[in-house]
């Protein structure tokens, strides 16, 4: 045995900017896939030793324990506010917040527009599952109509709870932003165009081109109540007709 | 030090901390503080230095969370409401051991309040204001010149103890013009070198700036961690001035603004035959317990004189305890007590 795994070739392995430590993620959750992502990431770019990452209140609260870069954990919805400090304070620093929709688009709404109009020189991998993980499953804003939650358990109603927010598109209307895309991740082509689209944003950054997000739609099987292949066929079938994939902005 | 300069409280706030070596600065307008921006907008950019208008104060404290975790000098400036929007940011720094200096130029409260001159955020400034077990360093300038040096001494403490540290002045202060000589300005690239910064985990293990464990037992311990630098910082770095105290009798215990308005009283009550004294806490946290106390020993009465309803009061009493009398004399609103309404009190209590 020994002697034949000498002569294999590698064709894949854990990105060298990824520890060992286990994921604390449910099992089907897309997290995992985007952890690795942004490891790949840093890996082809080679930046994981002028990287600092900024861990979100939300499942993704122990994202510090995944890089080998630095990490800052910070307070819920403030990741972009704290991404512009760090980058302000040192710009040859490659600053990355990762942030769940709850995060991002409804605590963080206005910390989160305002360093996109500021340009901030940082890239967002916003994780927009349309709930609210950690705490058990409640509505977020951008939880489907009809969607059943903790918060809807008769299902969203528009005419109480508003409508799903496309936040991506909002971030579009801005003049600043470098690069705004929405991905998926529910078959491997998209896998693959997601990886593309976060090694992109990193890219652009390293460049000095300014903003970038990465809009990634993401399943949550334990708090949907679905097996990991039926939430693959619910993104692919129901989420992407409300949240379009594709890029929104590219100045690149 | 360099050259006498004629400029308001919040400007001289805003030229110490840039000798200090403050590289970001980062707020929202409010009266009664907004000159501090407006120095801050003019001045740090022609050094090469940050500033930012943040959207809102809980960006502006985050912002500065994420500059000193990067291991620069950095702060932030506001007036009472917008510093309790301020505390959530305020309470991760304390958690998670970050050094940064947060001015606070009282206004009148509570709610909107107004913007004339108060000391009604004691409580909130030394008694936590945010969640969890947590102090600041809070120092409490009672002139303009004091304002420029306590504002130097933030940045050095908040680096000695990684813990935020509060300029807690008022409207007055910050709008007052007095004559100020400070010191040379520090070359940030000489300071300590902060080797637990998220500066790039270049030839070294990552370093991770946190407040969170989910381990009742390690949360315990953090804080442990946090209680002994508390008490190091108890026992290492209180400050307070006594004015006339050694035959006094009665002793009038103020802070800030106050405090000097009171130290004239004592000057005109002395002049009329009353031996009194002015006790003046300069750290407002750490309290300066144990000089209030054996100077309590010494004297009938201990009057607390501020610009609230009495907040530094239940410090005073604690000090005292049973040992004088404790009345107090203030006014709220933004009113600002007399010379003369403060020398009627102490007429009252003189024995």
């Amino acid at each position: 045995m020994s002697a034949n795994l000498e002569n294999m070739v590698k064709v894949f392995e854990r990105p060298k900017s990824l520890t060992d430590a286990k994921f604390t993620y449910c099992p089907g959750c897309h997290h995992g896939i985007i952890t690795r992502i942004i490891g790949n990431a840093m890996d082809e770019l080679d930046i994981a030793d002028r990287t600092v990452g900024i861990a979100p209140v939300g499942c993704s609260v122990f994202a510090y324990l995944w890089y080998k870069a630095d990490c800052q954990q910070v307070a819920h919805g403030r990741a972009s506010a704290v991404a512009t400090g760090i980058k302000r304070a040192r710009p040859n620093l490659i600053v990355f917040s990762y942030q769940g929709d709850g995060d991002f688009a409804s605590i963080g709404t206005a910390e989160s527009i305002h360093a996109a109009n500021r340009g901030e020189n940082i890239t967002v991998i916003f994780v927009n599952n349309q709930i609210y993980g950690m705490t058990g499953g409640e509505m977020a804003p951008t939880t489907l109509i009809g969607q059943k939650t903790a918060t809807t358990p008769e299902g969203r109603d528009a005419s109480l709870f508003g409508y799903p927010i496309r936040f991506s598109e909002m971030i579009a209307t801005l003049d600043a932003p470098a690069y705004v895309t929405r991905q998926a991740l529910f078959d491997t082509k998209h896998i693959m165009e997601t990886t593309r689209a976060v090694k992109k944003a990193f890219q652009y950054q390293v460049e000095g081109k300014g903003y970038s997000l990465v809009e990634i739609l993401a399943t949550c099987p334990t708090n949907w109540r679905m097996s990991p292949v039926q939430s693959n066929a619910h993104v692919a079938e129901t989420v992407t007709k409300v949240f379009p994939l594709g890029d929104l902005i590219d100045r690149g | 030090m360099g050259k006498r300069l004629l400029l308001r409280g919040n400007e001289v706030i805003a030229e110490a901390a840039i000798r200090a070596g403050c590289q970001c600065y980062f707020a929202y307008p409010i009266t009664p503080q907004a000159e501090l921006l407006g120095y801050m907008a003019l001045h740090m950019p022609r050094l090469g230095r940050t500033f930012v208008q943040a959207e809102s104060e809980v960006a502006a404290i985050s912002m500065v969370y994420g500059a000193a975790g990067a291991g620069v000098r950095t702060m932030t400036s506001s007036s009472s409401p917008g510093i309790s929007l301020k505390q959530e940011g305020i309470s991760y720094l304390a958690g998670s051991n970050l050094p940064a200096v947060i001015v606070n130029i009282v206004r009148g409260g509570p709610g909107l309040g107004n913007i004339a001159p108060s000391q009604c955020d004691y409580f909130q400034a030394t008694k936590g204001g945010g969640h969890g077990d947590y102090h600041l360093i809070v120092l409490g300038p009672s002139t303009v010149p004091e304002a420029g040096k306590l504002t130097m001494l933030a940045f050095d403490l908040a680096d000695q103890y990684r813990t935020p540290v509060m300029i807690l002045a008022d409207g007055l202060l910050g709008q007052m013009m007095e004559p100020v000589e400070l010191p040379d300005p520090v070359d940030p690239a000489t300071l300590p070198i902060k080797d637990w910064a998220t500066t790039g985990a270049k030839n070294r293990t990552p370093n991770v700036v946190l407040s969170f464990d989910l381990d009742p037992d390690k949360l315990k311990q953090m804080n442990l961690d946090l209680q002994a630098k508390y008490r190091a910082i108890t026992e290492n770095e209180i400050r307070y001035e006594e004015t006339d105290t050694e035959d006094a009798e009665i002793v009038i215990a103020a802070y800030g603004t106050i405090a000097r308005i009171c130290k004239s009283v004592v000057r005109t009550a002395r002049a009329e035959g009353i031996k009194i004294g002015l006790f003046r806490p300069i750290t407002l946290w750490p309290f300066p317990y144990d000089p209030l106390k054996a100077l309590s020993e010494r004297v009938h009465t201990v009057l607390s004189v501020e610009m609230s309803a009495g907040q530094m009061w239940e410090d005073v009493r604690l000090a005292v305890a049973e040992r004088a009398e404790t009345p107090f004399f203030g006014e709220m609103g933004g009113i600002v007590p007399t010379p003369r309404s403060i020398l009627n009190e102490v007429k009252k209590h003189v024995r």
